[in-house]
C-alpha cells in the first residue's frame, strides 16, 4: 500500500462530507483524545431503528477526516444492526485504501459509529446491548504500537461495560 | 498524491526551506565537471586525481571562510547527521576514561537526541537542559548542569522547527571556562545569520550543504584544533585520516560554491528575509485567531515562521496548503512516524493538542512578497474550514 493519499481520500478530505451537528441527535458518539492527536465525533438520528442522518465533527489527520465522511456516508439509511456490521476494512475499502500508518483512523471512525449508536440504546433503553466489543486492533502485527494503543482502550471500555453492568 | 492533483511545479510556493532548498544553477554548474571529466580519485598522485584534489582544496578553503575557521579544521562528511554523530560520539568516545556525563538541550536535532540517548544506553548519563517558553536555553542551567567533569556540552545553535537563535557565545564562554567542549548543531543557522566559530566558542559545528542551495549528501565537521574527537569512519585515512571513504568530490565542489556564495549574500539575504518574515508573522497573528507564534518574535532566524492554531491538526494545514500549490511542514504527529508531536514544543512547554497544530513556513531565495500574500490570502481559509469541521473549536471560542 502507498504511503500517499488515494484521489478518494482526498476528496473526502477536501469537501468532506455530512459536516457538523444533528439538532436534538438520538445518538452521539465521541473517541479519541485531543493529546494524542485524533478526536472524532459522530451524531446520528434515529427513525424505525434506521440511521436517517448521521454527522460528524473531527480534530485530526487527513485520513481521520476522510473516514469520519467516508463512513457517514456508508451508514445513511441503515438498519443499526446493518450500521454495526460495518467493518473498518470495508471503510478503508471505500476510500480505495488507505497508508499502512493511517489504518488506526477508520478504526476510530468505526468506534465513533458504535459509541454513537451505543448512547442511542442506552438513552433508549437505559443499558448497552451486548456483542458491541470495540475494536482491539488495526493490524495483525502483536508489535504495533497502534493496536497495543486500541487493546488497552478497549480493556478501559470493558472494564466501564463491567461496572456499569453491576 | 497522484500526479494529476499535484499543483505543477512552476506554481508551487515553496516554503519548507528548513527541509531542504535547490541546488543553485552556479552551484550544479561547477559540480558538472567533477562526474565524468575530473573524475579522479583525490588520493592518487596522478594528474586526474590531482585536479579533483586541488578542487577540494578550494571547497574546503570556501567552507572554512563561511564560519570562520581555518581550512585545516574542515572535515567533509556526507552530511549534518553524519557530523552530529560523529561529533557526539567521537567526543564521547574520546574522553569516555575521562567521564561519562553528556550536557543536552532538550530541543536538539534528531540527529543529537537520538545520539545522545543511544549513549544513555551505553552507559552515559546526559543531563536534558530544560528551555524557556520561547525555546531558549539559559546560560545559568549549562553552568549549574557542570556538577562534575562533564565530557561535552551540546546546544543546537538555530533550532531547525521554531528557529529560535540560542545564546552559544555566553553557553561558549562557560565552556571554555571550564574546560568542556562544546557541540552546537548549525545546519539551520548557515546561511541565515553568521556563524563564525570563535564568535560561538564551540569545537565541534556540522555543517550541511543541502540547506544552503547545495547538494544532497554531502557536509562537514568543523573540529577546532585541539579538540578530543576520536573518528568514526575506519578505512583509506582520508580527510586527514579522520574520516575515511573516498571523497565525494563533486559535493564537495558544489558545497564550496554554495558556501561561498552564503557568505557573499548573507547580509542581503538575511535582510530581505527578515522583511518578509516579519510581514508573514504579522500578517498570521492579525488575519487569525487563536494563533501562537512558537518561539521568540525576534530572536529567531530570519526564514522562519512557526504557528500553533487551536482546535486543528497540522497534517490537515499542510494538505490543504498543497492543495493550494503551497509546501509547508508540521510538528505533528500524524506527519511523523510516531504518535508523538513535536519534542522541541513539547519541551517549550506547549500541551500535546496545542502542539498537533502546528504550521512551519521557511523562506528563501526564491520567495517574495507575492508569496507571502498568497499564504496570507489561503491560509486564514484553511484554518477557518479545518476549524468548522472540529469538535475541538466551538463557536464560543471564536
Amino acid at each position: 500500500m502507498s504511503e500517499q493519499y488515494t484521489d478518494e481520500v482526498m476528496n473526502h478530505f477536501l469537501q468532506p462530507h455530512n459536516v457538523g451537528t444533528i439538532k436534538d441527535p438520538d445518538g452521539v458518539g465521541r473517541v479519541g483524545n485531543p493529546v494524542c492527536g485524533d478526536v472524532m465525533e459522530i451524531q446520528i438520528k434515529v427513525e424505525n431503528d434506521r440511521i436517517s442522518d448521521a454527522k460528524f465533527r473531527t480534530f485530526g489527520c487527513g485520513a481521520a477526516i476522510a473516514t469520519s465522511s467516508v463512513l457517514t456516508d456508508m451508514v445513511k439509511g441503515k438498519r443499526l444492526t446493518e450500521a454495526l456490521k460495518i467493518t473498518n476494512r470495508e471503510v478503508t475499502q471505500a476510500l480505495g485504501g488507505l497508508p499502512a500508518r493511517k489504518r488506526h483512523c477508520s478504526v476510530l471512525a468505526e468506534e465513533a459509529l458504535h459509541s454513537a449508536i451505543k448512547d442511542y440504546r442506552e438513552r433508549l433503553r437505559g443499558k448497552i446491548k451486548r456483542g458491541e466489543e470495540p475494536i482491539t486492533r488495526c493490524c495483525p502485527d502483536d508489535s504495533c504500537e497502534l493496536c497495543q494503543l486500541l487493546a488497552k482502550r478497549s480493556q478501559e471500555i470493558a472494564k466501564k461495560h463491567a461496572s456499569e453492568d453491576l | 498524491m497522484t500526479d494529476k492533483r499535484r499543483a505543477d511545479a512552476g506554481n508551487v510556493t515553496y516554503l519548507d526551506h528548513a527541509a531542504t532548498t535547490p541546488v543553485r544553477p552556479e552551484v550544479l554548474e561547477a559540480m558538472l565537471p567533477f562526474f565524468a571529466q575530473k573524475f579522479g580519485n583525490p588520493s592518487t598522485l596522478y594528474s586526474v586525481g590531482a585536479a579533483a584534489k586541488e578542487a577540494m582544496n578550494a571547497a574546503r578553503a570556501q567552507v572554512a571562510a563561511l564560519v570562520g575557521a581555518r581550512t585545516q579544521e574542515i572535515y567533509f562528511t556526507s552530511g549534518g547527521t553524519e557530523s552530529d554523530n560523529w561529533a557526539v560520539k567521537g567526543a564521547a568516545c574520546a574522553l569516555r576514561e575521562k567521564g561519562r556525563h553528556i550536557i543536552a538541550s532538550k530541543i536538539e536535532h534528531h540527529a543529537v537526541l537520538e545520539t545522545c540517548r543511544c549513549l544513555e544506553k551505553q552507559g552515559f548519563e546526559v543531563t536534558w537542559l530544560d528551555v524557556d517558553g520561547d525555546g531558549l536555553v539559559s546560560p545559568d542551567h549549562v553552568a549549574a548542569a557542570i556538577r562534575d567533569d562533564p565530557i561535552l556540552i551540546t546546544v543546537i545553535h538555530a533550532n531547525n522547527e521554531v528557529g529560535v537563535v540560542e545564546p552559544i557565545p555566553e553557553i561558549g564562554r562557560i565552556a571554555a571556562q571550564r574546560g568542556v567542549q562544546l557541540h552546537t548543531d548549525a545546519v539551520q543557522s548557515l546561511g541565515k545569520i553568521p556563524v563564525n566559530v570563535d564568535e560561538l566558542g564551540c569545537n565541534l559545528l556540522p555543517i550541511s550543504a543541502h540547506k544552503i542551495y547545495g547538494p544532497k549528501g554531502i557536509g562537514a565537521l568543523y573540529v577546532r584544533k585541539g579538540t578530543r574527537l576520536n573518528k568514526f569512519m575506519h578505512g583509506g585515512d582520508q580527510e586527514n585520516r579522520k574520516r575515511s571513504g573516498t571523497s565525494n568530490v563533486a559535493g564537495i565542489v558544489g558545497l564550496g560554491k554554495a558556501a561561498e556564495l552564503a557568505r557573499l549574500e548573507l547580509d542581503d539575504e538575511t535582510k530581505r528575509l527578515t522583511a518578509l518574515r516579519d510581514r508573514l508573522i504579522d500578517g498570521i497573528s492579525a488575519s487569525i485567531p487563536d494563533a501562537t507564534l512558537s518561539g521568540p518574535r525576534h530572536n529567531r532566524l530570519p526564514n522562519n515562521v512557526h504557528f500553533c492554531f487551536k482546535g486543528v491538526e497540522g497534517e490537515g494545514i499542510i494538505l490543504r496548503l498543497d492543495h493550494a500549490g503551497i509546501c509547508a511542514a508540521s510538528g505533528s504527529a500524524c506527519t511523523s512516524a510516531t504518535l508523538e508531536p513535536s519534542h522541541v514544543l513539547l519541551a517549550m512547554g506547549r500541551p500535546h493538542e496545542v502542539a498537533h497544530g502546528s504550521l512551519r513556513l521557511t523562506l528563501g531565495r526564491s520567495n517574495t512578497q507575492a508569496d507571502v500574500d498568497k499564504v496570507l490570502e489561503v491560509l486564514p481559509k484553511t484554518i477557518e474550514q479545518l476549524r468548522a469541521i472540529s469538535p475541538l473549536y466551538a463557536t464560543s471560542d471564536q
